[in-house]
């Protein structure tokens, strides 16, 4: 595929971070925002972030590791989140999971080989009363059967 | 009535977990399908009634009548049946706050969620707004910390440490930078009341933190909302916008001498970043580690300046306090816990959502009462009270009212107020795995027992279940969960041991064990 020429990457992260410097406890904001740009860290993100806020490289990659929204590998083209934690194990969030990695053939944290779905779980999306509950990017679904975990799971939907 | 060419108005939920169920696609039909009658569909809170959503009201004379829940595709059908006249149906329920499971509540700080649109100044001043905050600014930093004080406000995080020693503290350390934090992370199961809050009423939120930095002597404020919620994130942060606008943040706030400013961040995904400390490293931009107290944060927090770190719920009761009085608050509860709680019903329930009731109701009449029993149909057979820390009980301690002290006594905790419910095909040797394996995979890391102490409690729940020396395999498990209570520096390590000692205890035999071969 060919496309125009882009920003490079180093060009896109120092902007992004002139946006954020002025904020206190810039870096979490920071990786947040590259999530948002370019939907993961990529390693090649952390020696840049270290210059531009004059911490170490060590110090970034701790903070890039110690939260798991922070993915440092390109993520599928939508991404699905089963909800495990407790309430939702109390009304069949176990059988969905099984489903869900069943039918991708994937586990969870990985995405499928054709790039088009990343399945996650997650522990609580506050949707209890609810569940079992299911986040398919940024929208949340409550009240999931099996046929609509498959519907979701659809990637032609 | 109103007639034909009168505006209807036609409430529709816009919280996430209407919106789960469809309440988007019902709004836009309702929009869609009245065409030609003249409309207005209002996006509000939920009013917490989670079985019944999507619940749709519409404004009549004799009130708003609602109904529920309605499917998308039962739209069409409503109105030709005359819903926007508020007529008859199957889905009808009758005016809102005649439907018995609401009206019996107190609802003090969701007295608005589900009845105002969430982001309308005029409605929030409407309904009583900016009253607890103008009476804040007539009465000095002093006399609103004492009435917060007498108020017997606690902690409505887990905690429950009271409040006013809190702001005290804080207001007497002496710094030019103070800070108030406001602790949204909400990581535990079985809990969504801090999000509808958020979502449902903002600005009670935002009111409550100013009243906290004028009380304290802050500046500055953040809001620490965890990820997985982004429908309170945008909420929050378009709220933010619109009080500084009105003049209810930024410089000299209603005309007064107290400047504030307010901010939002949004977590990483890591459970442990609800704990106090962890979440000042986490807002300082840091890895998530729980710092050791002393230094407590009301003396050295953010940035380690003095600051006051608390619960959504707890900021977000303290407009009331301030408007209303703390003596029409502490009216409300029992013993040392006063006012209302939000509880919050999830699980395997019939009728989940939000009961906000005094202190004192018993853990039977919200699990049967306003819960209705399972979903499925199938018996209750345990319960989780406060988060994945919080003890399993058995419906046999149904009994037990829930206040803070009466559940410490029983070995188990209110919490935040989740109350999660299971049906008689729960595996309680699974339960209490998972405590352990959750354990291990949110622990920050810092302390042993906690981080090596729930790896080895999962291996040995896993013995216990086969059938392996089970006697010693039991020993070894009470004297892991003693260490990992003893030698935690949190409540993580320090608790995560209750719903797995909660879950042996009540239910022996699902470790294919029984009471006498625990001893
Ligand atoms: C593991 C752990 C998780 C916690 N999670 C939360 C949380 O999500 N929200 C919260 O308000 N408090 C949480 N707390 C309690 C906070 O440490 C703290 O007590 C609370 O924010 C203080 O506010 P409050 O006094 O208004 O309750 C947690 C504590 C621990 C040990
Ligand atoms: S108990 Fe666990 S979560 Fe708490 S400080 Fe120790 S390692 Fe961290
Ligand atoms: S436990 Fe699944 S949404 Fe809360």
């Amino acid at each position: 595929m060919t496309s125009l020429p882009t920003r490079s990457l180093e060009d896109q992260v120092r902007s992004i971070v002139a946006e954020h410097r002025d904020k206190r406890g810039a870096l979490l904001p920071i990786l947040h925002a590259v999530m948002e740009d370019l939907g993961y860290v990529d390693p090649a993100v952390i020696p840049i972030l270290a210059d531009e806020l004059n911490l170490s490289r060590a110090d970034v990659h701790g903070v890039v590791t110690f939260y798991h929204d922070f993915r440092q590998t390109l993520p599928g083209r939508r991404t699905v989140r089963i909800c495990r934690a407790e309430a939702c194990q109390a009304v069949g969030a176990a059988k969905l999971a099984d489903q869900a990695q069943a039918r991708l053939g994937v586990t969870f944290g990985e995405t499928t080989e054709d790039g088009a779905v990343t399945l996650e779980q997650v522990f609580c999306l506050g949707n209890c009363a609810i569940g079992p509950s299911v986040q398919v990017d940024d929208r949340l679904y409550g009240r999931v059967s099996p046929q609509q975990l498959d519907r979701l799971l659809d990637v032609n939907a | 009535m109103s007639g034909p060419d009168e505006t209807v108005t036609v409430y529709v939920p816009r919280d996430s977990a209407a919106r789960s169920v469809g309440a988007d696609e019902v709004a836009e039909g309702v929009a869609a399908t009245a065409a030609g009658r003249p409309i207005r569909v209002v996006r509000t809170g939920s009013r917490g009634m989670l079985w019944l959503e999507p619940l749709v009201e519409v404004a009549t004379a004799a009130g708003r009548i609602a109904y529920g829940p309605v499917a998308p595709e039962d739209v069409e059908e409503l109105v030709a049946a005359g819903m926007l006249d508020g007529a008859e149906h199957r889905l009808r329920l009758g005016p809102v706050e005649d439907i018995d499971w609401l009206r019996d509540q107190t609802r003090v700080t969701f007295a608005r969620v589900g009845v105002v649109d969430p982001l309308s100044a005029e409605d929030y001043t409407a309904h009583g707004g900016m009253a607890g905050l103008r009476r804040a600014l007539s009465l000095t930093p002093e006399e609103v910390v004492a009435e917060v004080t007498e108020s017997g406000l606690r902690g409505r995080g887990g905690a429950g440490f009271p409040a006013g020693i809190k702001w005290k503290t804080v207001q007497q350390a002496e710094s030019a930078l103070k800070f108030v934090c406001c602790n949204a992370d909400e990581g535990d199961s079985g809990t969504f009341a801090d999000r509808m809050l958020m979502e449902g009423d903002p600005f009670t939120l935002i009111e409550g933190m100013t009243i906290a930095a004028w009380a304290a002597g802050a500046q500055e404020g953040y809001i620490y909302i965890r990820s997985e919620y982004p429908d309170a994130v945008a909420t929050l942060r378009t709220a933010i916008e619109i009080a500084y606008t009105r003049g209810w943040l930024g410089r000299n706030i209603l005309g007064s001498e107290l400047s504030f400013d307010l901010f939002v961040r949004v977590g990483g995904g890591a459970y442990i970043c609800g704990e106090e400390t962890s979440m000042l490293e986490s807002l300082e931009g840091k890895r998530g580690m729980v710092r050791a107290k002393p230094p407590i944060p009301a003396l050295e927090g953010l940035f380690g300046k003095p600051t006051v770190v608390n619960n959504v719920l707890t900021l977000g009761s303290v407009p009331m306090i301030l408007a209303d009085g703390a003596e029409a608050f502490a009216r409300h509860g029992v013993g040392r816990s006063r006012g209302t709680q939000v509880f919050q019903l999830g699980g395997n329930v019939a009728r989940g959502g939000i009961v906000e009731t005094a202190f004192g109701i018993t853990l039977g009449e919200l699990v049967e009462g306003y819960g209705g029993g399972t979903r499925s149909g199938r018996p209750v057979r345990t319960v989780q009270v406060g988060g994945p820390l919080g003890a399993y009980l058995p419906t046999s301690r149904f009994d037990l009212p829930m206040d803070y002290e009466a559940f410490a006594a029983a070995n188990a905790m209110v919490g935040h107020g989740g109350v999660v419910v299971f049906d008689d095909t729960v595996d309680m040797a699974g339960q209490a795995r998972f405590a352990m394996e959750f354990c291990a995979a949110e622990s920050c890391g810092k302390c042993t027992p906690c981080r090596i102490g729930a790896v080895r409690g999962v291996e040995v729940i896993d013995r216990i279940v086969a059938g392996e020396d089970r006697p010693a395999n039991l020993k070894l498990l009470n004297d892991l969960c003693d260490l990992m209570t003893e030698g935690s520096l949190c409540a993580m390590g320090g608790l995560t041991p209750m719903p797995v000692k909660s879950a042996l205890a009540h239910f022996p035999g699902d470790f294919g064990t029984t009471t006498e071969e625990q001893r």
